[in-house]
């Protein structure tokens, strides 16, 4: 599946896109969360504060509970500050 | 309709050919939002925008939907900016046209509160110390609830 980041995520983690694989077990947004802060430090800095973190999947807003099977691209970000 | 672009936006312009042949439209409202010079207590010299392509689009396009269903609305227009801007720039354009006003100032209201809160958009501010994310503000979520049902 192809993760997106923006805004600060997307500096921290040093990239805007990637094509990731999570095993099996990972299987809603809370649980790739845990697994992509592992993947370095610049992961668990972006996702040190779980509660601010959004998701998007397939382009539609996610909660820590959603399911991520058959998703092709899962985006996080900040909470919006447009208009 | 909606737009989402890195060019400026000319108001008039837009009212004119949302609204041309449809003389049932007794009144239209618009909001412009433009860059401020100051956040918080600091000065800003620039301003750039980040949004997510698809899903930007994707979402004002729901949000206007939304409108138009709840007010009834004869014509509406949301053009979003993103990129680089400077303070007295134009963000953001929403307008909303209907037979009678109170439709027309509601619905802008509408849009635009929603659009604060559900349009994956997200500012950076620059001034002499450096660039800067913005915060959501609280009160920006307070002012979607208001329309929930």
């Amino acid at each position: 599946m192809t993760i997106l980041y923006f805004a600060w995520l997307k500096e921290k983690i040093g990239k805007d896109e990637e094509q990731v694989d999570p095993p099996a077990e990972i299987t809603n947004i809370g649980e790739l969360v845990e697994w992509l802060a592992q993947r370095g430090p610049g992961y668990a800095d972006a996702f040190a504060d779980r509660e601010i973190v959004r998701a998007a999947i397939d382009q539609e807003f996610a909660e820590t509970d959603a399911p991520i099977e058959g998703a092709t691209e899962i985006a996080f970000f900040p909470p919006v500050t447009g208009g | 309709m909606i737009r989402v672009q890195t060019e400026d936006f000319d108001v008039s312009k837009e009212i004119k050919a949302l609204t041309q042949g449809k003389t049932h439209i007794g009144g239209v409202a618009t909001f412009v939002g433009l860059v401020r010079d100051m956040a918080g207590g600091r000065s800003i010299d620039t301003m750039t925008l980040d949004h997510y392509p698809g899903m930007t689009e994707k979402m004002l396009a729901k949000i206007e939907a939304e409108a138009v269903a709840r007010w009834n609305l004869d014509a509406s227009l949301i053009i979003h900016r993103y990129g680089p801007l400077s303070p007295g720039d134009q963000i953001v354009l929403t307008i909303t046209a209907s037979a009678h006003r109170e439709a027309a100032f509601e619905a802008n209201e509408f849009l635009m509160d929603w659009l604060k809160t559900k349009a994956p958009f997200w500012k950076r501010e620059g001034g002499k110390d450096g660039d800067r994310w913005v915060e959501a503000k609280a009160s920006d979520n307070d002012a979607a609830a208001r329309w929930s049902r």
